[in-house]
């Protein structure tokens, strides 16, 4: 599904990466996605090597970051975890709440490979 | 989003962009949305409109659950009123926008091919074939799926998201991602609930109120004209708030969007 769409602006993301900090290339791209992001870890894992086949990440490892759903209750302004299709107070059950996490799709950090003979940058 | 300054931290995420650095190499934090490309395109088209004052409208739904009947309608309803333009995106066919192109309304179609959902760019590209000035109201139709296009911002400033009578009551809560996104959500084809003796209107409500989302549902049937006024006056009240907010150079994303980056910044 859209899951390439997203691999592939991932792998242009870390491209930048590599860039901005002149290293050679990436060992590994930890991603934090939320359930409510409507990306599937699983599919984006599939279609990541597709995405990056031939680039400075092409055997980078990708690593997920769990993020579970917490929602703040507006009401009685208890946070607490929620499932994904019930959003809803976890302690008085109203539904007037904001979501806190679980609606990431974020690219966390990227380890990067410099050539030996360059010297290192912050 | 700011890659130098570091405005992107948050007090929920700070520890994240401190990593020891592993052996031999560097560990950089970026905490950068994964969209952001398509974010900023986004941005883009929105200012776009907001520059013409028009009021951008993302309609989505799965296929088959009236969207293009709607527009149908709502055109010839409101053509005195306003002049309307309509983006239709499909995987094939020019068949959607010869539809609208018949009630004498401009229409681009995006045919993408096998992508399941429109991006920013595609919608920008689309711009730039049409006559975007004396536009008052833009009509996005998304490929119809209830998953994938709910991930991309288009720079629209509401997502209306269609149910039909047709399918089950309880799309909302297995349509999650999607109905959360929902500014309005709009129960279609009504006009059958007198055949089907398996959808439960308040039920479809109750699963959109399960997902935290107080979107206004409106009860309408294109094909019959049976709700259309609750749904007109909607797009009246939105088209002159458009405009209000425009002449304050303000501008707004669906509900979601901002919501939840305000308040990843205030508090996570």
């Amino acid at each position: 599904m859209h899951e390439l769409a997203v691999a592939q602006a991932l792998v242009e993301q870390v491209d930048a990466v590599i860039d901005q900090h002149g290293a050679t290339q990436a060992s590994l791209i930890r991603v934090r996605i939320g359930p409510l992001a409507g990306v599937v870890p699983e599919l984006l894992a599939i279609a990541f090597p597709l995405a990056a086949a031939g680039s400075r990440m092409e055997h980078a490892e990708l690593d997920f970051t769990h993020a579970p759903i917490n929602v703040h209750c507006q009401t009685c302004g208890a946070d607490t975890e929620a499932a994904i299709n019930r959003l809803i107070c976890g302690a008085c059950g109203d539904w007037h709440t904001q979501i806190l996490s679980g609606d990431e799709l974020l690219l966390e950090s990227v380890e990067l490979e410099t050539a030996p003979d360059v010297a290192s940058n912050a | 989003m700011c890659d130098t300054c570091g405005c992107n931290l948050t007090p929920g995420n700070k520890h994240l962009a401190f990593k020891p650095v592993a052996k031999g190499a560097t560990a950089v934090s970026v905490l950068k949305g994964l969209l952001a490309k398509n974010d900023d395109q986004a941005a883009h088209n929105r200012e776009h409109f907001d520059r013409r004052g028009i009021l951008a409208i993302n309609l989505m739904s799965s296929p088959g659950s009236g969207k293009t009947a709607l527009l149908e309608a709502t055109l010839t309803a409101i053509k005195d009123e306003f002049t309307c333009a309509v983006i239709e995106g499909d995987l094939e066919t020019e068949n959607d926008a010869e539809r609208i192109r018949a009630k004498g309304v401009q229409a681009h179609q995006i045919v993408t091919g096998t992508a399941c959902h429109l991006d920013a760019h595609l919608v920008h590209d689309a711009l730039h074939h049409m006559t975007l000035d004396g536009v008052d109201i833009l009509f996005i139709e998304n490929v119809g799926n209830l998953v994938c296009p709910a991930s991309f911002d288009l720079g629209q400033h509401f997502n209306v998201t269609l149910l039909s009578v047709t399918e089950g009551d309880d799309k909302p809560a297995k349509y999650p991602v999607m109905f959360r996104a929902a500014d309005v959500m709009l129960l279609t084809k009504t006009d059958l609930l007198a055949v089907l003796d398996d959808f439960d209107p308040d039920k479809a409500e109750a699963h959109l109120r399960n997902l935290a989302n107080p979107a206004p549902v409106m009860r309408l049937s294109a094909r019959k004209e049976m709700g259309m006024d609750a749904w007109l006056n909607w797009l009246r009240e939105q088209h002159a708030a458009q405009r209000a907010r425009v002449a304050l150079g303000q501008s707004r994303r669906p509900a979601i969007q901002s919501d939840g980056m305000k308040f990843h910044r205030a508090t996570v």
